[in-house]
């Protein structure tokens, strides 16, 4: 089977200096895939990440997001992604429904499709009530999830969770999960970082970084097989311990 | 005498619209030389707990004593005996590593050298970076040192709010060793945590949502009283067995947990779920009869009917 490559890198690197952040990162992510990209704190993913979104120019090394340069086609890259994470979603001081106005307009819906749209997430989560409250005034789940609905109200080709079930309670959590499996059903590229190791586990395939190198890349399944650990834990562990750096 | 006593404690925060109840009607108490941890989500009350017990809030009603000093009438008393670590890191970050815990040793009239004993074993390892600002430090060694910070007065008692919150599973792991060890040297210990996996390290454990405790036991008495019998199911597609497992007629409840879902049933008729399972498709489906977890036993807790918001959303 020939699986469409949706993130593509080669040797990508990013240097602060005489310090490598990220070293020459080398993967592929097919469409429709859950990919954990998981390391301790330090390692380099917030780094590596912000070289894949087209915020961050990379020291050398290439990479292709949804087949556009980071180099020169960083604003191709920027129409053709969704991103969340757990610092950063929404505008607390406005309704959902501004909220979904808003950033349908930065993502260049047209006013149709948005109200489309903002109907459609609207039903589907739930939220006729709430449409026209705060989004400071819902629960921090809720939030979350009307987050990573609105990452995706544009169908992007990838979308990118930093961190995005930090504080919620187990449910929720398992919720939002729920919401990542759909999208990625859906044909969405989810790129993913948690520090939950359970979360791990529901990745197709997760790679690990230590000290700004990918250490590991493969699925759950084998990852444990080959580090002869019962758990994405115990794989984490194994391979982190050894790290030198700290964020 | 007890560490920690809290009896009805209420706090409301106002805002323009309505009353906010962080902390609902919350009673309990820690036993000398415990490690207790207020184990929940945000927004479950952990923080303003931590404040009322270190005298930095004012409880709305009830009552709060630490080693039978009033948190109100008290207050100077208590703030000798205390160390508090925030859940924000709140160390000035333009002094360097070694300023910092100078001037927390100072305040409490007392010098590192006095109780270098306390903090060495943390402390070590920050020490050849004594001379950078604390604004420079990782993430891994801020934590470091707001944990020395908040010992070097030789407490009696430790608050430590979410101190492993966004830290990585090998730095929480070393940090709950370090623990030990300072529970070991009779520090009574109170720390809170949304990670349920590290409920089980401590001694006693309050299971908290929307500013109430759901349970306070041990962490075996707890999964002990999780009540019904626990499945493990895996097949080949997690995510069809996901939906068919909930969609199965006697399923109670069924929810993802790593390379596993983990599934209680009203009835147990385990030849009918592997005929179900069969029929649409699930080939070699594993279910195994299994130990629940304290996140397990969150779960369940949380689905009891006194939930104040709907946690059924519809996709």
């Amino acid at each position: 089977m020939n699986r469409e490559v949706v993130i593509k890198t080669d040797k990508l690197t990013k240097k602060f200096g005489d310090f490598i952040a990220a070293s020459e990162i080398t993967f592929e992510v097919f469409k429709g895939e859950i990919f954990g990209f998981l390391g301790a704190n330090g390692a380099g993913k917030t780094t590596a990440m912000k070289m894949l979104i087209g915020i961050s120019k990379p020291s050398y090394g290439k990479a292709q997001i949804a087949g556009f340069d980071v180099y020169k086609q960083t604003e191709q890259i920027k129409k053709n992604i969704g991103y969340m994470s757990q610092k950063f979603s929404l505008y607390e001081d406005l309704t959902i429904k501004e909220n979904i106005n808003l950033f349908g307009g930065i993502y260049g819906l047209s006013g149709k499709q948005i109200e489309t749209k903002s109907n459609e997430l609207i039903i589907k989560l739930n939220l006729y009530k709430e449409a026209d409250k705060l989004v400071g005034s819902l629960p921090l789940g809720w939030k979350q999830k009307l987050a990573f609905s609105i990452a995706i109200l544009h169908e992007p080709k990838i979308v990118f969770l930093d961190e995005p079930t930090g504080g919620v309670d187990p449910i929720t959590r398992r919720q939002f999960w729920d919401m990542i499996y759909e999208a990625a059903h859906n044909g969405i590229t989810v790129f993913v970082t948690t520090h939950y190791m359970d979360e791990a586990e529901y990745c197709d395939r997760v790679s690990i970084m230590v000290d700004g190198v990918i250490k590991a890349l493969d699925s759950p399944a084998e990852l444990k097989k080959q580090f002869n650990a019962i758990s994405m834990d115990d794989v984490f562990l194994r391979l982190a311990r050894g790290a030198q750096r700290g964020d | 005498m007890k560490a920690v006593e809290l009896e009805n404690i209420v706090k409301t925060y106002p805002t323009k619209k309505t009353t906010v109840t962080a902390v609902n009607d919350v009673s309990f108490s820690v036993e000398e030389g415990e490690l207790f941890g207020l184990i929940g989500p945000d927004g479950a009350g952990k923080t303003s707990i931590f404040r009322i017990l270190t005298t930095l809030l004012l409880a709305d009603k009830g009552e709060a004593k630490v080693l039978g000093y009033n948190v109100v009438k008290d207050y100077k008393a208590i703030r000798d005996i205390v160390g508090y670590m925030p859940g924000r890191f709140s160390l000035y970050q333009d002094l360097t590593v070694e300023e910092n815990l100078e001037f927390f040793a100072t305040i409490f009239n007392t010098t590192i050298q006095e109780n270098y004993n306390l903090v060495a074993d943390i402390y070590k390892q920050l020490e050849p970076f004594k001379t950078r600002r604390a604004g420079k430090l990782s993430g891994g060694m801020k934590q470091k040192l707001a944990l020395s910070c908040a010992l070097i007065h030789k407490p009696k008692i430790l608050f430590l709010d979410e101190p492993t919150t966004g830290v990585d599973p090998v730095s929480r792991r070393e940090f709950w060793e370090m623990l030990k060890r300072l529970k070991a040297q009779g520090i009574t210990i109170l720390v809170s945590t949304p990670y349920m996996d590290e409920a089980k390290l401590c001694d006693r454990i309050a299971l908290m949502q929307d500013g109430k405790i759901m349970t306070i036991d041990t962490p075996g008495n707890i999964v002990r009283q999780f009540g019904r019998n626990l499945f493990s199911v895996h097949s080949e597609n997690m995510f069809t067995l996901l939906n068919d497992l909930r969609a199965f007629p006697q399923t109670e409840s069924c929810f993802a947990f790593g390379e596993n879902h983990h599934l209680t049933l009203t009835e147990e008729s385990m030849a009918e779920l592997e005929e179900y399972l069969l029929v649409r498709g699930h080939k070699n489906a594993a279910i195994n009869k299994i130990e629940p977890g304290i996140e397990d036993c969150f779960m369940q807790l949380m689905k009891s009917p006194s939930q104040p918001f709907p946690n059924e959303m519809a996709f």
